[in-house]
This record gives structure tokens, sequence and C-alpha cells, in this order.
């Protein structure tokens, strides 16, 4: 028989334990609400600050060395150039190896030293990119400090997390697909054309617009490479200028971008200058924060659209 | 199908037919090859792109060790390359990186834990499926944005409860980075937790323990590869990381373990450097490619280590 003091001593331990389940939860709790909070402060913080010297000019004039004077126009339209370089360069290379290493690839040693490199190559820290970058397309290429230079740098940094985003949506491919495609007599190339590629390409947009994300914000690597912290002019226009420029003459232009003209801010002692770091920090917070969420929308859709 | 239509190919000879279908197919098979073919150079890339990476390296290093000495780079106490009594010690650069890494690991590894345990074990769907998205969201944040934090407002508050604490310091950027680094080792330990098989978790429930008992007696011992391999990434990404410690923590090298000093990393060293314009092959510039060098030996021996780790400490079930 149970006496009355085993119980009451049961009980005890029962209460306990759920006492500490209690206090684990709010410490969990607590733990997410640092994030959380650290989050909150530091977008208000700035918005607080940045916010009032955003306006039309900002956007429109070029940097300065009156700090009241100074804008962005330099830096956006170089992040902006930039950006189109790493596309165009990143998401071909990034998803034509996704597909091959999803479709075509053979079980051998080759196919295992590839998915190992990638996988390492996506814990190499960004500044030594910038430095494969400074001695690989500055000086042994001749590209200089260009957006060219830049772009590529970006693309390479990039390359693991599309390569990854390609593989996981195809994965997430039923293999019934596969094998109805290839029961109609469809060689592999027709049914990764007309079938994995169409049925993957949001799973790919979603890595794609994270993995620029992540570009946008890159500074270390650019500023190895010596990309100019002060740059009061913008790459020529295509068939612009004397002698008319040609089509792609803007790529070899010098540049800044966006991160570098907030760190050359940053690193300034006035006061108004930080002010100004405050306003182009926020700006890069929102365009991130936007391509992050439209990622996480992109692939809420997906999850709620497509049932195999 | 009227009867007219099928007519043309069965007034032609029958062999024409064959032969056309065949040179079809093996055009067809041509182009198959050549796309398989462009495909794998593109996989292939990535290896070049590693290849590059250590040859560009360890031919710029090369030629800084055949002036500077092995054994200086090493054991040198002072990091000062561009004076004129110039000096090359790798442990200045070192130190700060290990200061501030040590200070943003102490801020990671618990509180990023935490988050995995109570997400992967305490908390409902619906917070699972709001935190996780923030979590990201606080990963994407540009690292310059961080760094701008640390230094115009984690610092100014610091300094008002330790007031002899420089503007720069390690501390703050060390704090900073920390909280950048959470997302990391929260989202791979809370995908090892969640890849331990329920019947587990049942079997402990089933003998009366409660969530924590289970959470931490039951989960954690069974995804320590997973967990040991979020830590060590999260050790790669302080080790690696840039521009919080270009901003808020000085360039100065400095030899210390002192986070309330300011210190240079091996990587904001890189930028100090690459900022002022250095022209190239001077001595200046390949110092830079020595200290990539080492940060890449590092993250290598981190990446090998987890690689290590994972393999050893995995449980198969």
């Amino acid at each position: 028989m149970m006496q009355a003091a085993d119980l009451a001593a049961i009980r005890a331990i029962i209460t306990r334990a759920k006492r500490w389940d209690m206090f684990f939860s709010l410490l969990g709790i607590l733990s997410l609400m640092v994030g959380v909070l650290t989050f909150t402060v530091l977008f208000v913080d700035m918005a607080i600050q940045g916010v009032p010297r955003l306006s039309m000019d900002f956007f429109t004039s070029f940097p300065s060395r009156r700090a009241e004077n100074a804008g962005i126009l330099s830096a956006w339209v170089g992040t902006v150039l930039v950006m189109l370089v790493t596309a165009l360069s990143a998401v071909p290379l990034g998803v034509a190896a996704g597909v091959y290493l999803e479709e075509y690839a053979p079980k051998n040693w080759m196919t295992d030293i590839i998915e190992i490199n990638i996988s390492n190559l996506a814990g190499i820290p960004s500044i030594v990119y910038g430095l494969l970058a400074l001695g690989l397309f500055v000086y042994y290429f001749g590209f200089g400090q260009s957006i060219l230079s830049a772009g590529l740098t970006l693309a390479l940094l990039i390359l693991p997390v599309i390569i990854v985003a390609t593989r996981e949506s195809i994965r997430a491919i039923p293999r019934s697909i596969h094998e109805g495609s290839y029961a109609c007599g469809a060689t592999t190339w027709q049914t990764v054309s007309d079938h994995i590629l169409p049925y993957s390409s949001a799973g790919i947009l979603t890595g794609v617009i994270i993995g620029m994300a992540r570009a946008i914000g890159e500074t270390a690597p650019i500023i190895t490479i010596g990309a100019l912290t002060f740059i009061a002019f913008l790459p020529t226009a295509p068939f612009a200028g004397d002698p008319p420029a040609g089509l792609f003459d803007w790529i070899f232009a010098p540049f800044t971008v966006m991160p570098i003209q907030m760190f050359n801010w940053t690193s300034r002692p006035e006061a108004a200058f930080t002010v100004n770091a405050a306003a182009a920090g926020f700006v890069l917070v929102f365009m991130t924060l936007a391509m992050n969420g439209l990622a996480i929308y992109v692939r809420y859709r997906l999850r709620k659209n497509i049932k195999w | 199908m009227s009867a007219s239509a099928s007519e043309p190919s069965l007034s032609a000879p029958i062999g024409t037919g064959v032969s056309d279908r065949l040179s079809k197919k093996a055009s067809r098979h041509v182009k198959e090859r050549i796309i398989e073919a462009l495909l794998f150079s593109a996989a292939a890339f990535s290896v070049f792109v590693t290849v590059a990476i250590v040859y560009v390296l360890v031919k710029e290093s090369w030629i800084f060790f055949q002036t500077v000495p092995i054994t200086d780079f090493l054991f040198d106490t002072q990091w000062t390359p561009l004076f004129d009594d110039a000096h090359y010690g790798i442990m200045v650069l070192l130190s700060g990186t290990l200061t501030s890494s040590g200070v943003a690991l102490l801020v990671a590894i618990p509180l990023g834990t935490i988050i995995a345990l109570y997400l992967s074990e305490f908390a409902g769907f619906k917070v699972r499926e709001i935190a996780k998205p923030f979590l990201e969201l606080l990963g994407g944040v540009p690292t310059i944005v961080y760094g701008y934090f640390a230094l115009t407002f984690l610092t100014p508050i610091l300094q008002k409860v330790y007031p002899d604490l420089p503007g720069f310091n390690l501390l703050s950027a060390g704090l900073v980075m920390g909280i950048m680094i959470i997302p990391y080792v929260a989202s791979l330990s809370e995908d090892a937790m969640r890849a331990v098989p329920m019947a587990l978790r049942e079997g402990s429930y089933a003998m009366g323990a409660t969530r924590l008992q289970t959470a931490l007696w039951v989960v954690t011992p069974a995804a320590t590869s997973g967990i040991a391999s979020a830590y060590i990434l999260g050790i790669s990404r302080a080790v690696g990381e840039t521009m919080i410690l270009a901003v808020a923590a000085g360039m100065q090298p400095n030899l210390t373990f002192n986070p309330t000093e300011p210190g240079a990393t091996i990587t904001s060293n890189i930028v100090q450097v690459a900022l002022g314009d250095l022209p190239h092959g001077s001595i200046g510039y390949q110092t830079i490619f020595a200290a990539g060098l080492t940060l890449l030996l590092m993250t290598l021996a981190f990446n090998l280590l987890g690689y290590w780790l994972r393999k050893r400490f995995r449980e198969v079930y």
C-alpha cells in the first residue's frame, strides 16, 4: 500500500519538475526576446536617427564633404549595377551546377569532391573571397577595381547558396515526375527543361533572393578589392559620352556601393556624418528586409499551393 | 486522322525513314552529351574557385615568407608592417580574433542552444512558424549595420556601466557579433534536435520524464553531433566576421586578451590595409595574403573538425 507520505513526496517531485519546465519555457522565450529586442532596438534607433535625413535629395546627390549636402546617388547606382553583374553570373552557374549534381552526377569520387567542396566554400569567410578577387580579377585578369570585379566576387560568394537552394527544391519534386517523363521517352535534358526546372523555379527563386540579399550587404570583400569610398560621378550610360561608350563600358567603371558608403560615413568622427550613416543604413536594412520578406512569402505561397 | 495524311509515310522508302530517325536520335544524343558537359563544367567550377583561392593566397604568401622568416611571423609580439621598423607577428592579430570570438561565443552558444531547445521541444507550431523566419531576418541584417549599432548604440550604454571603456573596444563588437551568430547556431541545432526520432521522446515521456528532462537527457545527447557542428559553424562565422570589428573595435593592432581594450583582428587588419592604397607587389600588399592564408587555414581546421565530429558522434536510427 502506498503511504500518504509517499504520495506527498511524489506530488512534491512532480510540482518541482513542472516548475523547472515552466522556468525553462520562460528562459526560452526570454532568449528569443533578446534576439527580437536587439533587432527592434537596432531598427528603431536607426530609423529615429536616419529617417529625418531621408529626402529626395539624399537619393539624388553625390557624397560631399559637407554632411548635409551628401547623398547616396553613386552608392545606390553602384549597388544596382554590381547586383546586376552578380545575378547574371551567379544564377545560371549556380542553377546549372545544382541541376548537374541532382540529375546527372554519377556516384563517384569526382561528384564527392564537388559536393564536399561546395559545403566547404560556404564556410570560407567572405573576406577571403575578397583576397581571391584582388589577386585574380583585379590584377591577374586586369579587370581593375571595377563593377565587373565586384560583381564577380559577390557571385562567387553566393554561388553555394544558389546551388544548395536549387538542389533542395529539385529534391522536393517527387520521383514519379521523373519516371513519368522518362517513360514517355524524354531525354534527361527534356525532363529537366520541361519538368524539373519549371516545378522547382519558385524554390530556386527563394534561394536567389536570399543570396542577393546577402550580397547587397557584403562590405568586406568589396573593400578588399579596393573599391573607392568617395565617388562623385556615375558610370557612363551605354552609348553616351564622347567618344560614345559601348553597351558594356560601365562594367569597367570605378564605383562605390551602399554598405561602403555607410562604412565611410560611420568611420568619420563628426555627428552629422553619423546621421548620414544611419540614413544609409536604414535604406540598406530596408532593402535586405524587403528581399528576405519576399523570399519568405514566395516560400510560404509555394508550400501552400503545391500538393504533389 | 484522314487516310491521306498517313499516305506519304507509307509510300516513302522504308530505309530513308529509319536512317532519318536514327540520325535524329544520334543528333539528340550528341546534344544531350553537350548539355551534360556544360552542366558538369558549371559544377566543376566550384572546385576551380577553391583551387584559385588556395593558389592566390599561397602564391602571395610565398613571396611574403621569402622576406619574413616564418618564425618571426608566428612568434613576434608586434604587428607593424607599414612602419620603418617593421614587425610581422600574427599573434597580435590572432589575440584580437580570439578575444572577440570568445565574447561572441559566450553570447551565441548559450542563447542559441536555449532557443533551439525551446523551439524544438517546448514551443507550439505557431510560435515556431513566427520565430524561425524572424531568426532568419536577424541573420540577414548586413554586418556593417551591426557594426554601426555596436559603435553608436551599445558602446555608449556599456560606457555608462564601465566609465573607463574606450570608444572602440572588442567587448561591444563581440557582444553584437554574438547576437549576429545566434541564428546560425539556433537554426542548425534545432534541425539536429528535430531529426531525433519521436519514438525516443515517447519512450522518455512514458517513463514519466518531463519535457525538460526529455530535452536535456534524451534529445540533446542524441543530437550531439548536429549541435556540435552548429557550434563549429558559429565559431568559423565569428573568426571570419569583419565589418563589425572594423567599425566598432578600432583597427589598432594590440596584443591583448582583455575585451575592454581596442584591438585589430586578422580580418579587420585586411580591411585597414586594403583601405590605404597599397602598391601591388609591395610587402604591405603581401601581408594581407599571409593574414588571409592564416584565416583560411583556421576555418579549414574548424570545418574538418566539424566533419569529423559529425562522422564520429553520429547516431544512426
